[in-house]
């Protein structure tokens, strides 16, 4: 038996640290350790409510958009108001074009460059594999980094500029647009679409969202197969990725882009095979191996604190443990569709579980189904209606902010008092992700992935632990804040 | 030709300059420093190379086997708890990421610090400063930070501060081509070691809102057209950057974008001392005035100015839309 401990890892965003206890070849455990600490929480006591709208954007600069959707909507939810129908579709607009710039930055520049390494090179189609996806130098770069600052125009439009926006209020947005703005809205959101069918997919992306089976999928692949989308498919499947990385297949979401009094993906939880509503009440955070101070038991987030505490001998990373139910959830992409029921996420996870390959397609898959919602919201913004409506802050309130972020479910609680912040709690993504053991020792999501992985030869050796990793698009930043 | 080599690594910040750079456009980033001979050595988000390797190539520049052209941070140097750097040790080495910055500093032909965590401390410094959070050089306003006020790099420069949160992808681009094509001298900085460039410029040069400023027609809640400066804690007129002429995501700035610009590029812009978006008045005036004027000719101006506004400004300065559109000139109207 041996101890390894391996960071820094890059291609995630911030910092990771992995401790493996490997036995013959085979990870026996993994302890997770997110090494970065801040303490935004205690930076937003005692501050105005409407400065979180400032801070928490700079949690993370990949997440920053969806931080200010969470913030705004825990002040709105506290103040009681609900943003107006402009406003709405603006935050939804702007908070897509966040999450499908980072599936779009995950996959191309994160995690595909992994198959351009030399440890690769005796695989077949290595060659083609390295001249597309090398890191820096691949080809797929110089077709993305510009359909990706195209993208982001729509940020420029609407939020002033990206990362880092004050755009998103409580009642809505800070930028109106006028009729020849919103037809420039739609023409960049169908420019995208254009990229994602000529070079991610070789399709439609109708013909994507419409894939319901294994089956559909391979057939797709072998009908439309000069596509980067065919080429992962092919590298997994030759790579047998989907017997790779598999957690609790427990997932939540807390329901994706808000619309009147629905979601375009819905929110709840699924366990046990089944569908099952979210109770938010359920949430817990527990910190019996994290680095704070533990001399109480777990805490809902409104009731929860963050005080670090570096002589907690059980501790081993700055992140908390949070569980739903005392269960352990895995968030993101693969989730969100679990939730929501996409027929070939829901297929594929009956297979072989949520895995590296999986977790995968299933960002891809919502490049997909989001740009089409995006090209209806910005047909809905009416441009001689209000985008925003204003409210005080009430001296004494408590609210949350729930939404997806790319990387999954970010929850924001704050309580008022006498005007001002008396507790703000957050928890991230990659918090629910990447956390460490509980009380219990429940092992976090990506702890139970790593384990029972039977590792290769020295070459293959490391390899395999990072696609684990980054198939979960891991932002650090977040994490702890 | 030799190239210019560039480790650029994280601390205690959010990652936003690395996904700001990302931005930049004509050509793109990645472009953008092979077509001016920059070699990225190390960047955590878009290299290759992961654990083992990266400590061989740290280990490598730190004896020197390697030469480190540039050193950029982005993120604040952490220095907590208690001074220990336990905030932010570098994963897989057991070092406080602070002890590898002054080792690497060291070496380093130039350091920059991208974005005002790593210039100044920035928004990790807020409130109670629960990081123990500092910059480079700087920590806030008062020089010192992890190097020291006298410190100079073995090519004879401060560490530079590419400060913005986040930092514009071109300010730092064109930083590093100065760099590299051995044009950036001090003449160059300013008296906070940013590039001129861009801080002899203000924010609010280029303000699509100028009109509404120059009569104090002024927005009273977020949506409104008029100007931000009287009620909306808008500092463009103080705040040194290019935003409203270089732009943001194709046509953006935070003005543009219907929000107060709160001087990010600014040391200890995080703790304004007030709501970001609220402008702090006495007697009615804002404390903060426009940058080089003397107050009492601003108050002279703005309440003449005030009396001449005309309707269409008014009534669109606190409208979502244009509600009055400008009339015609009657001299037009005879041609």
């Amino acid at each position: 038996m041996t101890r390894r401990i391996l960071g820094p890892f890059n291609r995630v965003e911030g910092d990771l640290e992995v401790q493996l206890e490997v036995e013959e070849n085979l990870i026996s455990k993994a302890w997770v350790n997110s090494p970065l600490f801040r303490g935004y929480e205690q930076i937003l006591q005692g501050k105005d409510p409407r400065d979180a709208l400032v801070y928490t954007p700079r949690i993370c600069g990949i997440c920053s958009v969806s931080q200010s959707v969470a913030a705004a909507q825990a002040i709105a939810s506290a103040q009681g108001i609900s943003a107006e129908q402009n406003g709405r579709l603006a935050t939804n607009l702007i908070l897509a074009t966040e999450n499908l710039a980072d599936h779009l930055t995950h996959f191309y520049l994160f995690f595909m460059p992994d198959f351009a390494r030399d440890c690769y090179q005796h695989t077949s189609g290595f060659k083609d594999t390295a001249l597309r996806f090398k890191a820096l130098t691949g080809t797929a770069a110089k077709d993305v980094l510009p359909a990706r600052a195209a993208f982001l125009h729509i940020t420029g439009l609407l939020a002033g500029k990206w990362p880092h926006s004050l755009a998103i209020q409580p009642g809505g947005t800070t930028r109106p647009i006028e009729a020849q703005e919103r037809v420039r809205l739609i023409t960049t959101i169908s420019s995208f679409r254009y990229f994602l069918q000529q070079t991610l997919f070789a399709a439609e992306l109708e013909q994507v969202c419409e894939l319901d089976s294994e089956a559909a999928l391979q057939q797709f692949i072998g009908q439309n197969p000069d596509s980067d989308f065919a080429r992962f498919i092919r590298l997994a499947d030759n790579l047998n990725l989907n017997e790779l990385g598999k957690a609790t297949d427990q997932f939540m979401s807390y329901g994706a882009y808000q619309d009147t009094d629905t979601h375009l993906f819905k929110s709840g939880v699924w366990l046990n095979q089944q569908h099952q509503q979210l109770n938010p009440d359920d949430i817990r955070e527990d910190i019996a191996h994290s680095w704070l101070n533990a001399n109480s038991t777990p805490k809902h987030p409104f009731q929860g604190s963050t005080i670090p505490d570096t002589d907690e001998s059980s501790g081993y990373s700055w992140c908390k443990a949070p569980r739903l139910n005392s269960q352990v959830m895995e968030v993101g992409a693969i989730a969100r569709q679990m939730v929501e029921g996409h027929p070939l996420i829901r297929n594929l996870v009956g297979q072989s579980g949520a895995n590296v390959r999986n977790r995968v397609i299933a960002r891809l898959l919502e490049l997909a189904l989001v740009v089409p919602a995006m090209e209806q919201w910005a047909r809905q913004i009416q441009v001689r209606e209000p985008f925003c409506k204003s409210a005080a802050i009430p001296q004494q309130a408590q609210g949350a902010g729930m939404i997806e972020a790319a990387r999954g479910s970010l929850g924001h609680w704050l309580r008022i008092d006498n005007g001002h912040i008396l507790n703000y709690q957050i928890i991230a993504p990659t918090t629910w992700n990447f956390s460490p053991r509980d009380a219990q020792d429940q092992p976090g999501a990506l702890e139970l992935a790593l384990q029972g992985t039977v590792l290769g030869d020295e070459l293959e050796k490391s390899i395999k632990i990072q696609h684990i990793i980054r198939s979960f698009d891991p932002c650090m930043v977040c994490t702890v804040h | 030709m030799k190239p210019f080599n560039v480790l650029w690594l994280q601390s205690g910040g959010c990652g936003g300059c690395s996904m700001s750079v990302l931005n930049a456009e004509s050509p793109d980033f990645y472009s953008s420093l092979t077509q001016n001979n920059i070699n990225l050595l190390w960047h955590p988000s878009f290299s290759e190379a992961s654990t083992d390797e990266f400590l061989q190539l740290l280990d490598g520049i730190e004896n020197k086997q390697i030469q480190l052209d540039a050193l950029c941070l982005e993120g604040s140097v952490m220095m907590g708890p208690n001074g220990s750097g336990r905030f932010h040790m570098l994963s897989g080495t057991g070092r406080p990421m602070f002890r590898v910055l002054e080792s690497l500093a060291k070496v380093a032909h130039f350091t920059i610090g991208i974005g005002s965590c790593a210039a100044f401390g920035g928004i990790t410094m807020a409130g109670s400063n629960p990081g123990e959070a500092t910059g480079l050089q700087y920590e806030g306003k008062e020089s010192g930070g992890l190097l020291g006020t006298n410190w100079i790099s073995p090519d004879k420069l401060p560490v530079i501060n590419i400060a913005g949160c986040p930092t514009h992808p071109n300010w730092v681009i064109e930083t590093l081509i100065q760099l590299a094509m051995g044009e950036l001298n001090t003449e160059h900085l300013d008296s906070f070691n940013r590039p001129r460039s861009y801080t002899d410029h203000l924010v609010h040069h280029g303000c699509p809102r100028n009109e509404f400023y120059e009569y104090k027609a002024s927005a009273v809640q977020p949506s409104d057209q008029g100007c931000m400066m009287e009620h909306m804690g808008c500092l463009g007129t103080q705040a040194r950057a290019d935003c409203n002429t270089r732009l943001w995501n194709g046509e953006g700035s935070c003005l543009r974008g219907g929000y107060a610009c709160i001087n990010c590029t600014a040391a200890e812009f995080e703790e304004p001392g007030h709501c970001f978006t609220e402008t702090p008045k006495i007697a009615g005036i804002p404390v903060g005035l426009p940058t080089d004027m003397p107050k009492a000719w601003f108050i002279a101006l703005a309440s003449l100015a005030k009396a001449a506004t005309p309707k269409r400004l008014k009534v669109n300065a606190v409208s979502d839309q244009i509600k009055i559109s400008p009339g015609q000139h009657e001299t037009e109207k005879k041609s």
